[in-house]
Formats: C-alpha cells, structure tokens, sequence
C-alpha cells in the first residue's frame, strides 16, 4: 500500500517555472492612508534592484485606504517575488495582480503640440479621431487631454510627434476590476 | 497618565524583566518614566552596545530584546544593530527619543529622520504622531517583532508627546493590524507532495537554518531527521538546532563548511531547506549549485521561497508547525530505509577522507585548538558568543553546538564587535548560564566600552580573546587571492588587554603557552565576576576548508 502512493510521483517530475511570465502587470495595491507609506512600496522597489514603469497614487471610497496603482515588467522582475516583497509591508492591505481581460484600467495625459496654420486641422481630426479633449489653445500650440488605456495613449504620441511635441504629461495607469456577469 | 508612563506599562504588560540603553535629550521624558518601572534598565555605553545587547538577549531567550536610544546620534548608532536584527530575524524592539514634534523637520538639534533612514532595514516602524498611539504602537510592535518571521521594529517617539496626559488601557489580545497576517500552519496538500517526495528521494540532505531556531522546532526538526537515516546540515545561524556531534550530522554547510555537507548538497537529488535562505555564503557560485537536486523549501516568509533559488515544493509556514505534519506524513509512507544504503556510503567516504583538521603545533596555540579546549573547558554547554571572521568560523566548526540558542552570532549582516554586547544581554537573560563570548581582537576594540556596562551591571559574562594580532579573515584573503598585498590587516600595536580588562574592573590574565591553554581557561571559567583571557594564537593561520567566493561547493580548497 505504502510502495503505491509512493511511486504516484518521481522526483524528476518536479518542475518550476522562471517566474518571469514575459508581459506587462498592473498591480493594484490597498494601502493605509497614512503618511510614509508611499516612500516604503518606492524603497522596496529601488532595494530590491524593481523598476517601476508607472505609478499612481489616489483615494479610495474609504478615507483610512489609499491605492496605488503601478505597473511593473514582468519580462523582467519575477512579479510572485515583487508581490511578495510587497505582501510584507505592514500597511500593504492588499495586492491584486490585475487580470488584463478583467480589468478597467486609463490613464490620463496631456500634450502640448506644435501647432501651426498648416497642421492644426490634421491635429484636430488625430484629437477628434482619439476623442481627446483640446484643453488650451494659443497662436503656435495646442494643449490637448486624452484618456485611455497605456496602448491608446501610445499611439496617439506617436500620432502627434512628427507634429513636434513641446511637451507630455502622464499620470500613469489606474484601474479597476470589470465586474462579473450578472448571473 | 503620562504617555512616557504608558509607554513602560506595555513594556512590562509585553513581559519586559529588561531594556538596555542610554539617555539623552529627547528621551528625558521616558528616562523619567523609567525611574518607576518594574523593569530593569541596562545602561550600555555605546548605542549599538545596547541595540546587540538586546539582539543577544532575545538570541538567547526567544523573548522581544528592547534597546533605547535619544533622537539624533543616539538613534544612528543604532543603525548597525537595527540592520544586523533584520539580517538575522532578530525579534526586537527599539525605542528612539525624537526633537518636539514641532521641531520635526526644522533641522533640530540632534535631530535625525531616523524612521526615514531604517525604512529599508526595519521589519516595521511607527513614528508617534499623537500621544495616544505611544502604547498601541507598543503592543503592535511587540506583535510584528515576534511573529511571523521576527525582526526589528522600531518606535519613534516625539519628546512633547511622551509627557502628554492619556487615558491607559491595558490592551489585550492581538492587535489590529489589517496588513498583517503571517501563514504558519503550512498548506497540507504541500506537505504530502513533500512527503512523497522524500520517499522518493535516493540523495535527500535537510538543509536547516535559523529560523528552526526561531520557531524554538529543534525537537521537531530531530523527530524529522531521525524518521529515516536524512543526512542533516545546518547553516551558521541554524548551529544548535541539531544536536552535534550525531551520527546523521554532516556539520556546518557552506564557504567554511565540511565537505561532507557541502559534497553532499552538490550530490544531493532532493534538499529540504527549512528557514534558510539560500545565502550567498551557502550557495557560492548560485548556477552550479546543487545541480541535481529538486528544492522543498518551507519558511514562514514567503517572499525568502524562490527568491535566489526556485522552490520546487514550496511550504510557507513555521518550522514548528510544518515539520511535525510532515514527520507524521512520512512515517505514513513506510518508506523503504534501505534506499538509502548507497548514499550514506558515499557521504561516509567524504567523512572519513576530508574530516576537520588542522596542524597542531608544539610551540603555538593553533586557534582551532583553542576552540577544541574551550568546548572541553565548558563541556560543550555555554552559551557562546562571537565577533566576525575566523574565530567565528573556527567557533562554528570546533564548538559542536548541541542545544539551540547556544550560538549567538552576526550571521546575514556580519557585524564585527557584536560578540560583547550580545553576551551581555544573553546573560541578562540567562543568568544561571555560563556565557562566553569568543572574541577577535579586530572586534573587541571595537566595543570594549561594553566592559563598563558588564561590570556596573554585575553581568559574569566572560571573554575569551582569540588574539592573532590582525583583521585574520581580511588578511586570509589578501594572502588567498590578492597576492599576499597585506594592507591594513596588522593591529600593530595591540592593548595590553590584561590592564584594560583590569581598567574596566575586570579580570585579566593573558596565555602564550600551549602547554597552560587549558589551566588558564579554566581559572578565567571559574574566576567570579566578569573576566578575559588573552590567548595569543598562531598569527597567520587560515580558516579551512573554503569555498573560495563564487566558486562551487565542488571547488572547495584547503
């Protein structure tokens, strides 16, 4: 009887994984609302040698949490050890490694462009196109907002540059799960 | 009551007997608190004195060490204790004295952000922002500090706020932390896969580290080594947890441990590490480490699990709870003993072909052999101390540590002059204790204003200077692979320890002789009162075997 449950495993069976999953995460952390605990998620980034790509810090519905909200390369930081890392300081509530398919995320961003008699009216489409927002306007640029995923705010840069770009600000990515199906 | 009087009534409603610490300015209020405590308050002569003082006392006794230090300098000579108790799990407390919470970020005198400058190396910190949170904060430091994997938490309490007048409840039960919750039962299903897997394994070595220790699981870690013929080793910090010497004890793993135990992990098909971490110092070069072996790695911090090597079976838990389910969950299996015939033959092999040894001499005191004499003198049973470098090294090898919390020492951040300071605080809290602290001289010079603190507290710890006259594993390495450039490694001229331990009102004596090691060591043992022997050993002995840096544990020389 012993032998038999046994041999239902060989040692060389075991495996395990890089921890490196190749992709982009979103990761959705519940924090205290209280002061230094930002600076405590950002040391634990830069002591354990993580780079965070965005971040975003902002209320919740309860005044005592915060979240923050920071995306991380999973190509090249193991994401199970930065969670982890995370997991382990006290006014870390809660970490949620979000699903892409299940998951609401924007970011919002404004661009202050070049724009010229010849090229406002190709600006303004690229903007209508994006449904962005021109937000402030004078005789040589325009001051436009769009809100999107990462992706849309990418290609409406990449969109805009040729035009020349004076200049970009980002907020970073913050998101929220979809809800489920009503059952 | 005053918060500063508040702040002492959770002291002593956490267990607090003792605190160790110094004064100042910004910790007037709570010095006054202190005058009616029921506690006793060691006064060190060097904060860092006090923060290793209180690592060794929560090192000997498993309770919650407790240093104080005044804002300022005060708080950053605590900085090195604060960062050796996070390096070795160290379940302690420590309370600064910050400016008047007005004063705060006006570049006050003595002013130091000290909570900014521990963030990367505390477990958890609080600074005091209302009077009122200084005993909650307390209690929750006490909390973080023991559970879970322990380490240091530090409180930092703002001089105007500790003399407020708050209302004092005692407060029971666990505190209210919703970021806070350790595993340590250990998932079953995990277990049995482990289980399964042991069964299976022909080459298994338990590899054992501190936080056996930790988890007070040494009984359970026994019952699980002796559940079939598992070869076990330990870390440096896990020494004692185990009983050395034993038939199925390989000794100490890593750059200065046995061969067998290093040969046997490089052999090894399946390793079990509990509360180890995989350090640079056990692993040497990481990619040719134990190559063929699959991981079970059970630990109460889940982050230490595949962090520099990938679990295979991974068990988050304490020691003491997962070992005893998976004791249990072997002898279920009725594994076949006998698989293991071939490996222990092999592992003998490396026994009986590379045993520990050195060259003893007729004229010199070869620094192994005092180890050798100072296990006999104590007959293997006092609580030892140490500094960093050879002696520790040495200590490790030739001190076969049969009991835990016998073997108190800087492991993971390797702070020279802690041996002193910890003895202190490991006698505080064993008094009936023989206590020992094995000494370099490039580290007792270091921390030797502790000898006031041993002696105005009337703390009979006793030191045994292992005296070669150098930074001995600096100059070890400047002779292995830096071409014998000896640079800044000489003492030179030494203190005549004798009249220095005499300065202190100790007792000092001095030995020279092989011949007299042995006499003199039990006069120094014996003698009341705190006491140090100077024993001048070979200058220029190496500390063997070794895994040079970055290299396999195959590579081994010496």
């Amino acid at each position: 009887m012993a032998d038999s449950k046994i041999s239902e495993m060989k040692l060389a069976d075991l495996e395990v994984s890089s921890g490196l999953t190749g992709r982009k995460h979103l990761l959705s952390l519940m924090v205290e609302n209280r002061p230094g605990v930002l600076a405590r998620v950002a040391l634990l980034f830069s002591r354990r040698g993580f780079n965070i790509d965005t971040l975003a810090v902002g209320p919740t519905d309860d005044p005592d949490i915060s979240r923050i909200t920071l995306t991380v390369d999973g190509a090249v930081h193991p994401i199970d050890q930065v969670t982890k890392q995370l997991h382990k300081l006290i006014n870390v509530i809660k970490i949620r490694d979000m699903d892409p398919a299940g998951t609401v995320s924007r970011e919002m961003a404004l661009f202050k462009v070049n724009a010229t008699v010849e090229s406002r009216a190709e600006i303004m489409e690229f903007s209508e196109i994006f449904r962005a927002q021109i937000v402030d306007v004078s005789r040589r640029a325009l001051t436009i907002e769009v809100t999107g995923t990462a992706d849309k705010i990418d290609a409406f840069e990449s969109m805009i540059r040729p035009h020349g770009l004076i200049e970009m600000a980002r907020t970073g990515e913050v998101a929220i799960a979809r809800s489920r199906p009503e059952s | 009551m005053r918060a500063a009087d508040a702040l002492c009534e959770a002291l002593k409603a956490e267990g607090v007997d003792y605190v160790f610490g110094i004064p100042g300015g910004a910790s007037l209020p709570l010095y006054d608190a202190l005058y009616d405590a029921d506690f006793e308050h060691i006064l060190a002569r060097h904060e860092q004195g006090a923060g290793h003082a209180a690592e060794g006392y929560a090192k000997a006794s498993g309770k919650v060490g407790v240093a104080f230090a005044t804002s300022g300098p005060g708080a950053t000579n605590l900085v090195t204790a604060i960062a050796d108790a996070v390096m070795d799990s160290v379940p302690t407390v420590f309370i600064t004295g910050q400016v008047r919470s007005n004063l705060i970020g006006t570049d006050g005198f003595q002013e130091a952000d000290v909570t900014g400058i521990t963030m990367p190396i505390v477990k958890h910190s609080f600074l005091v922002t209302e009077a009122k949170q200084i005993p909650d904060y307390i209690h929750k430091a006490f909390h973080i500090a023991s559970t879970g994997r322990p380490g240091p938490v530090l409180v930092d309490i703002p001089r105007d706020l500790a003399e407020v007048e708050i209302d004092y409840e005692p407060i029971t039960g666990k505190p209210n932390l919703p970021g806070y919750q350790p595993t340590t039962e250990g998932n079953i299903k995990q277990i049995r896969i482990a289980a399964k897997a042991l069964a299976n394994a022909q080459r298994p070595v338990i590899y054992s580290g501190g936080g056996v220790i930790n988890a007070n699981a040494s009984d359970a870690l026994r019952e699980l080594v002796r559940a079939d013929r598992f070869p076990v080793t330990s870390t440096l910090m896990g020494l004692g947890a185990y009983p050395a010497p034993d038939e199925q004890w390989l000794g100490m793993l890593g750059m200065h441990g046995t061969r067998s135990a290093n040969y046997a992990m490089d052999e090894a098909d399946l390793i079990v590490a509990i509360g180890a971490r995989f350090d640079d110092r056990i692993t040497g070069k990481l990619s040719e480490f134990a190559p063929a072996a699959k991981f079970i790695h059970i630990d109460v911090d889940p982050a230490e699990i595949s962090k520099n090597v990938p679990a295979h079976i991974p068990i988050v838990g304490s020691a003491e709870k997962v070992l005893p389910k998976l004791t249990g969950e072997y002898r279920a299996l009725e594994a076949d003993g006998s698989r293991l015939d071939e490996w222990w033959s092999r592992i003998e092999g490396w026994r009986e072909a590379h045993p520990l040894s050195y060259e003893d001499s007729d004229s010199e005191i070869k620094p192994q052999l005092l180890v050798e004499e100072l296990y006999r003198a104590t007959d293997g049973d006092a609580v030892i101390t140490s500094d960093v470098g050879q002696h520790q090294m040495w200590a490790a090898q030739y001190y076969h540590f049969a009991k835990p919390r016998r073997w108190i020492n800087s492991g993971g951040l390797g702070t020279m002059g802690f041996g002193l300071p910890a003895a202190i605080g490991a006698k505080a809290a064993m008094p009936d204790e023989q206590v020992v602290c094995l000494a370099g001289d490039g580290s007792l010079v270091m921390v030797c204003q502790e000898m006031a603190t041993a002696i105005a507290h009337d703390l009979e710890v006793k030191i045994v200077l292992m005296n070669n006259g150098h930074f001995g594993m600096v100059r070890q390495w400047q002779e292995l692979f830096w071409s014998e450039r000896y640079k800044a490694v000489a003492m030179g001229p030494s203190p005549d320890w004798v009249k220095l331990a005499e300065a202190f009102g100790w007792r000092g004596a001095m030995c020279d002789q092989r011949d007299s090691l042995a006499e003199a060591l039990r006069e120094t043992l014996d003698s009341p009162g705190p006491a140090l022997l100077d024993v001048r050993v070979t200058q220029d002995e190496n500390c063997y075997p070794m895994i040079p840096a970055g290299s396999a544990a195959r590579d081994m020389v010496g």
